[in-house]
């Protein structure tokens, strides 16, 4: 029926740490300019779904393909030419401690491309804008940022190469309300401006429903994929918990949620 | 990306020209990446800005009115970077100075806390983490006797061998035995198993410590109303005076061993003579000489690791910085102690 091949297209994915089955034939595709959000339980497997997509982690069996190949049987030459095409934060930022926040940003751009001090430090500028930090936090060290300064440092970065495909994980866990609403903001903005897939792990029911397209969940180490609308309407009594209980009421409508009926 | 090295150079050509106009043909760029339309936004400000008339041809314009409205926001300017001056040298001097200050006192501070820490300890024996020491025992002692024991037995074999050369001349070869014994028990068997200790504990001690100081650990167990220094610091700094004299004992056993097999393969002398030259060699002292420097130099070593791994704050290079100077400073400390013993114990003549 769908004709569009989609960015991303898992197939059947097994993993397994030793006795313990952590997803059992997850499927879902990613479609080209879309936000996809995932959320589960703690523990049911986000992260290692997130790094199986990322190529960072071997299913057990089952596919995953970003843009038509297969990154399951790929070698690490061309698997590592496949990761030049997403950016990915991580859920503590991830930005290398010993650098400073331009030179995080740099270090993705002066891996791939040889350019002039000048030319970096424009690109500097220009992530930095991008995620709206002040030019002022670029020589600054990691320990030395906020929480939401650190997100979007960790964005900056993420962005360096223009990616056409972008891993948020828990991008607004930790933030406060304006400070996610602004990150929400930016990531609907540089979708719509550029066009990106944006694939993100959240928690954060505000993002889910401001945001994504489409919402998969993982239960029962499936991943039931749907709209937010017809998740919302699902049976399934943890995804009935997930929303319907008092923070996912309060997403809805706020009085409902406070006098929890 | 990848030719974004490419539009690099045709920007920077274009504005080296001295005309005062200048049509950029842009058709073949395309559609571009924001970090390129970036580049050709930025290279046709400094051309507008000297004056010079730009056209541009056959740009793509989707990325304009984004970027034109995030160079609007107002978020200061890019930190200008620090060049080298005498005035610069001077700031660096000073803080390199201060640094070293602050590290001193830092130490005094540290060993105060562990002073008082122990003197309040002293009440009662659940203090004293004995779990945590035996633990601490078994990792730096226990497990360290494989290469502590091979280190020693080469050690005695490689200075018997020399000796016996050395000696043989004079027809003094029986004195290899003196030479080994006396060597190994004062000074070879300790200094060696301290300094391959300092290498292996004094590493982990501040590596460990140092990443849970990055982890918020060491403030984790603060806000529980645990004092740190009676939870991580004491236990390894007891658990290494411990274990050190232990495995000195087994290093001066092995490194006996070791000249004894040397000996009776080299001068031909056979083991119930060794003994007996072995005891004539030694005095009441000489063993002890050797051991009693243990605890020290157990203690040194101890706490540097633990001062140091406390010191790391912020960053991955802090942890590898530090781990270093905790090796390096600890092994320094241990050879400078052995100077002072060896001239205190020959003032008092040990």
């Amino acid at each position: 029926m769908d004709q569009v091949q989609p960015v991303i297209r898992v197939r059947d994915v097994v993993n397994r740490f030793g006795t313990q089955l952590v997803h059992d034939g997850v499927s879902f595709d990613v479609h080209a300019g879309e936000i996809f959000g995932i959320v589960g339980g703690s523990g049911s497997g986000k992260s290692v779904l997130l790094k199986t997509m990322l190529g960072l982690h071997r299913p057990n069996s089952g596919t995953v393909e970003v843009e038509g190949r297969d990154i399951t049987s790929m070698g690490e030459r061309e698997l590592r030419e496949i990761k030049r095409r997403y950016g990915v934060t991580f859920q503590h930022g991830a930005l290398f401690t010993s650098l400073s926040v331009a030179e995080n940003v740099i270090l993705p751009i002066a891996e791939a491309v040889e350019l002039s001090e000048r030319t970096l430090n424009e690109l500097v500028e220009l992530r930095l804008r991008m995620v709206g930090l002040p030019l002022e936090a670029a020589p600054k060290f990691p320990a030395q940022l906020s929480g939401g300064m650190v997100k979007r440092a960790a964005l900056a970065r993420a962005l360096a190469l223009d990616p056409p495909l972008l891993f948020l994980d828990e991008p607004t866990a930790g933030l406060d309300p304006i400070a996610a609403t602004a990150f929400d903001d930016l990531v609907i903005y540089l979708r719509e401006t550029l066009e990106l897939t944006v694939v993100m792990v959240t928690h954060d029911l505000d993002t889910l429903a401001r945001t994504c397209d489409r919402v998969g969940v993982l239960v029962d180490r499936k991943l039931v994929v749907d709209t937010l609308e017809g998740i919302v309407k699902s049976e399934h009594p943890w995804i009935r918990e997930y929303f319907h209980g008092a923070r996912g009421r309060s997403m809805n409508d706020p009085a409902e949620g406070r006098d929890g009926t | 990306m990848a030719d974004t090295a490419q539009l690099e150079s045709v920007l920077r050509a274009a504005e080296r020209t001295r005309s005062a106009e200048l049509l950029l043909d842009l058709s073949s760029v395309g559609e571009t990446d924001i970090g390129p339309a970036w580049l050709i936004r930025c290279a046709l400000e400094r051309l507008a800005a000297r004056g010079v008339d730009v056209r541009t041809e056959g740009a793509s314009r989707e990325h304009s009115a984004y970027l034109d409205g995030i160079a609007g926001e107002q978020l200061g300017q890019l930190p200008a970077p620090e060049r080298s001056s005498p005035q610069r040298w001077l700031i660096d001097f000073g803080r390199s100075i201060e640094a070293r200050v602050l590290s001193w006192v830092e130490a005094l501070t540290f060993g105060g806390q562990l002073i008082t820490t122990a003197a309040t300890a002293w009440s009662s024996l659940r203090r004293w983490r004995v779990p945590s020491v035996v633990r601490h025992v078994y990792e730096t002692g226990v497990q360290a006797i494989p290469v502590v024991a091979v280190i020693a037995l080469l050690i005695s074999v490689i200075s018997a061998y020399i000796g016996a050369q050395q000696l043989r001349p004079f027809g003094a070869e029986i004195f290899t035995v003196d030479l080994v014994a006396i060597g190994v028990l004062r000074e070879l068997g300790v200094l060696l198993t301290a300094i391959m200790v300092a290498g292996r504990t004094g590493s982990a001690y501040a590596a460990e410590l140092g990443v849970m100081k990055l982890n918020d650990e060491v403030d984790a167990l603060e806000s529980m109303g645990v004092n740190p220094y009676e939870v991580l610091v004491l236990p390894r700094v007891v658990a290494l005076i411990i274990a050190l004299p232990l495995l000195t004992v087994i290093a001066d056993a092995m490194g006996l061993a070791g000249g004894a097999l040397l000996t009776s393969y080299l001068i031909d002398l056979p083991w119930p003579q060794f003994v007996t030259r072995l005891d004539s060699a030694i005095g009441e002292t000489t063993f002890w000489a050797g051991l009693v420097k243990a605890p020290v130099f157990g203690l040194l070593i101890a706490l540097t690791g633990t001062l140091r791994g406390l010191q790391v704050r912020e960053s991955s290079r802090e942890l590898g910085r530090l781990t270093t100077v905790a090796v390096v400073q600890s092994i320094f400390l241990v050879i400078f102690a052995d100077a002072i013993f060896a001239i205190f114990f020959l003032e008092i003549d040990f």
